[in-house]
């Protein structure tokens, strides 16, 4: 039976909509627990795997959650899950925290984000903003209070959990997520070793973690508000800050979530530079990747290492794009420019001399024996928690999970090259580290392929002045350097987009912290953390 | 401050790179006025000289980066840039042991106070730098709900770097800047002074960081 019968046999009233890659069914809240539970428990079905959740505000059709939703068994099933809450006042919906763990910061986001209530999840504070913040920013009547608030923050470890009472009613029942006596660290924000604004509360039993609590936020910019009040063609320079590590990745992928919506046809240059850029990119994250891991571990000869490599590729891309960290290329239609005369040359000399570094590598670092002691078995992630935190990119891969966005939904030329995706069962920090090193080596193949078959055309497609998307909900997603970037966009046909929202690759990452963590020592989480490889203003966006 | 009165063109000296080469030196010559209006005890004046050299040529930088001008002072100071040459490279992780901290990334309503009470654990004298647009004046992110729109707003700010994020010879420029003025502001008799009073203390140390810079 199709997912479709399936589906409108259970759920009659359920909206379904056949697109070309997935399937859109739309449905009431009071429906969803019941819904969630059948998609991801029957055997036909299982949706195990979580793409993105995101907040919805429909002016008077209320608030709405949107879920997109893939099985990993069969890559074809995918699914849009549309739930509306017509009840503006009191926005109520349930969890599903439970099935898919990654709901679980994500629900906290869109708490945040529009003052919609999961009944039923465990801790229903705010994710991303202080507690004493006032008002729900991404609603669309939302009017921010004046002033800067200059108070420290209190530490504060209680949290809020809602219910249903005997007659249906959702009830509010405060608790300490720390038990009285036990003994909690406050790590961050300003930790040199959480890179970037990170905070942890973590619960110590001697040197053992009990528990860990993530708090995110201190670098959230709130880029998927200003990007409701942008055309198209500005907030694609906004991609490039939010992983500045996949810069060129995430704007392909917001890139092509648009040409795909306006139906443009691109050359087949074009697709040709924006693959070897997005690898050239990729190398270029996982060095610095490599040298800031090794710096965290003690190891800061292969910070200059990594860093030192690292420059002959910003050399190379600062040659065609301008920029060395936010390169503002991908444009909507193309590239901004074509590429440099000595563009090709000079990749030839980086493939060339990359072997070398990377011997130089597995010398100083792969090898050493207390690296390994320090990594091997430390930081065990299992499979099943990989996809049900959505951890995707060499992390979920790490875990015996082929998440690779370039094989699942191929984009660019990636159909056309042959590339093996790294999958290791391990679990531990060691196999992340060791798949980010073969990916190098992955990369370079791909680019060697493509490097000598750049087809001659246009390296930017004409496009109208003003971009208006049909209306509509689109989503695309691309394999950033840490994992599956994702743009959900909802088009009302205007010059700018309705809502915007970036699936980030880092926050299924600290989603699953707490449960990779426990029971390592704490020590180990700074190693743990390193092997995971976030990018905070990713995480926060 | 006897440099200034025997070699007007060469205030403050950085190696390799002339004094003409530097902007902003109006501001420097300003202070220069200053301090020679006031009147320096030939002593401490001399002392002061030996201690300014030894202070600008050793500031360390506090570790301190929240997003992409993070990178970049990495960059400065890995292999390549290496601001090591200018003895910069002890970035201290603790703020108590550092002398000057670069603001590199936005700062956010969240972060604000956090970032105000670690300028606040730093040990006297201390300096700011503002490193990229959003530091300056929000940049990009000017028009969030959840953006501070500059930081001289919650800190005074002695050297701004614009950019986004700025390039690794532009930050070492920045502190270059950063140098010329410790090597020229009065160790004794300002900054150390015990007769003056606590609020007006606070308000000098803050008149003096952000003079025309």
């Amino acid at each position: 039976m199709s997912v479709q019968n399936k589906i409108s046999q259970q759920f009659p009233t359920a909206q379904i909509e056949e697109k070309s890659d997935r399937l859109i069914v739309s449905i009431n809240a009071e429906l969803l627990r019941e819904m969630a539970v059948m998609l991801y428990n029957d055997k036909e079905l299982r949706f195990d795997f979580m793409r993105s959740l995101t907040g919805m505000d429909w002016g008077e059709a209320g608030f709405g959650v949107v879920y997109h939703l893939e099985s990993t068994e069969d890559i074809k099933r995918q699914l849009e899950l549309k739930v509306v809450i017509p009840d503006r006042e009191n926005p109520f919906i349930d969890t599903v925290s439970d099935l898919w763990k990654t709901a679980l910061l994500n629900e906290r986001e869109v708490y945040d984000y529009f003052g919609v209530i999961f009944i039923g999840h465990p801790d229903m504070r705010r994710l991303y903003l202080r507690s004493e913040w006032k008002g729900f920013p991404l609603r669309k009547d939302y009017v921010r209070a004046e002033g800067l608030d200059m108070t420290n923050e209190e530490p504060d470890d209680s949290t809020v959990t809602w219910y249903r009472d005997k007659n249906g009613v959702p009830r509010s029942r405060r608790y300490n997520l720390f038990e009285s006596g036990e003994y909690v660290v406050n790590i961050g924000p300003q930790h040199p070793a959480t890179h970037g604004v990170l905070r942890f509360r973590v619960s110590l039993e001697g040197e053992f973690l009990k528990k860990l609590d993530v708090h995110c936020g201190y670098i959230h910019r709130g880029v998927e508000k200003l990007c409701e009040s942008m055309t198209y063609q500005q907030t694609i320079s906004l991609t490039d800050r939010l992983d500045y590590l996949s810069s060129l990745q995430n704007r392909h992928a917001l890139c092509m979530c648009v040409e795909k919506a306006m139906g443009l046809e691109l050359s087949d240059r074009i697709q040709y530079i924006r693959t070897i850029m997005d690898e050239l990119q990729r190398i270029n994250s996982h060095l610095l990747f490599f040298a800031t891991f090794c710096m965290d571990l003690g190891a800061l000869t292969s910070f200059f290492y990594g860093f030192r490599d690292r420059e002959k590729i910003l050399d190379i891309l600062e040659e065609t794009t301008g920029g060395r960290l936010t390169m503002h290329y991908n444009v909507i239609g193309g590239v901004e420019e074509d590429i440099h005369p000595n563009f090709v040359k000079r990749v030839k000399e980086l493939l060339a001399y990359l072997p070398y570094a990377l011997e130089e590598y597995r010398k100083v670092f792969t090898e050493n024996i207390i690296a390994k002691n320090r990594l091997i078995g430390v930081g065990h992630l299992s499979r099943e928690d990989a996809i049900s935190f959505g951890a995707t990119g060499p992390t979920g891969r790490g875990s015996n999970w082929a998440c690779d966005v370039r094989k699942r939904i191929p984009y660019g030329v990636y159909d056309k090259v042959d590339f093996k995706e790294i999958v290791r069962s391990e679990c531990d920090s060691y196999a992340r580290y060791l798949i980010r090193m073969d990916e190098i080596k992955e990369s370079m193949r791909i680019i060697e392929t493509l490097i000598d078959n750049i087809p001659e055309g246009n390296y930017r497609e004409k496009t109208k002045a003003v971009i208006r998307v049909p209306e509509g909900s689109y989503y695309t997603a691309v394999e950033a350097s840490r994992g599956e970037f994702g743009v959900y966009l909802e088009s009302r046909g205007d010059k700018s987009p309705y809502r915007l929202k970036f699936r980030s690759t880092g926050l299924p990452l600290i989603a699953g912290i707490d449960t990779i963590s426990r029971g390592e020592k704490i020590a180990d989480l700074i190693a743990i953390g390193a092997s995971l490889d976030y990018v905070v203003p990713d995480i926060d966006r | 401050m006897e440099v200034g009165k025997t070699k007007k063109k060469e205030l403050v000296k950085i190696k390799s790179i002339p004094y003409k080469d530097f902007k902003n030196n109006d501001y420097l010559e300003e202070m220069v006025r200053e301090l020679h209006e006031n009147g320096v005890n030939v002593v401490v004046g001399a002392l002061d000289e030996a201690i300014n050299w030894g202070r600008g040529n050793s500031l360390w930088p506090l570790t301190f980066a929240t997003s992409c001008c993070g990178i970049e002072f990495m960059s400065v100071g890995a292999a390549r840039y290496d601001m090591a040459r200018f003895g910069l490279e002890v970035a201290r992780a603790s703020p108590r042991q550092a002398d000057f901290i670069m603001v590199a990334g936005t700062i956010t309503d969240k972060m604000a106070p956090v970032l105000k009470r670690l300028y606040d654990q730093m040990a006297d004298p201390k300096y700011v730098i503002a490193v990229g647009g959003c530091t300056i004046s929000g940049g990009p992110f000017k028009h969030s709900y959840h953006v501070v729109k500059g930081i001289d707003q919650i800190l005074p700010v002695d050297v701004f770097i614009p950019g986004c994020p700025p390039r690794p010879e532009a930050m070492l420029y920045g502190m270059m800047q950063l140098q010329r003025k410790v090597k020229l502001q009065r160790f004794f008799g300002d900054v150390n002074k015990k007769e003056v009073s606590e609020k007006e203390y606070e308000e000098r140390m803050k008149r003096d960081m952000t003079a025309n810079s």
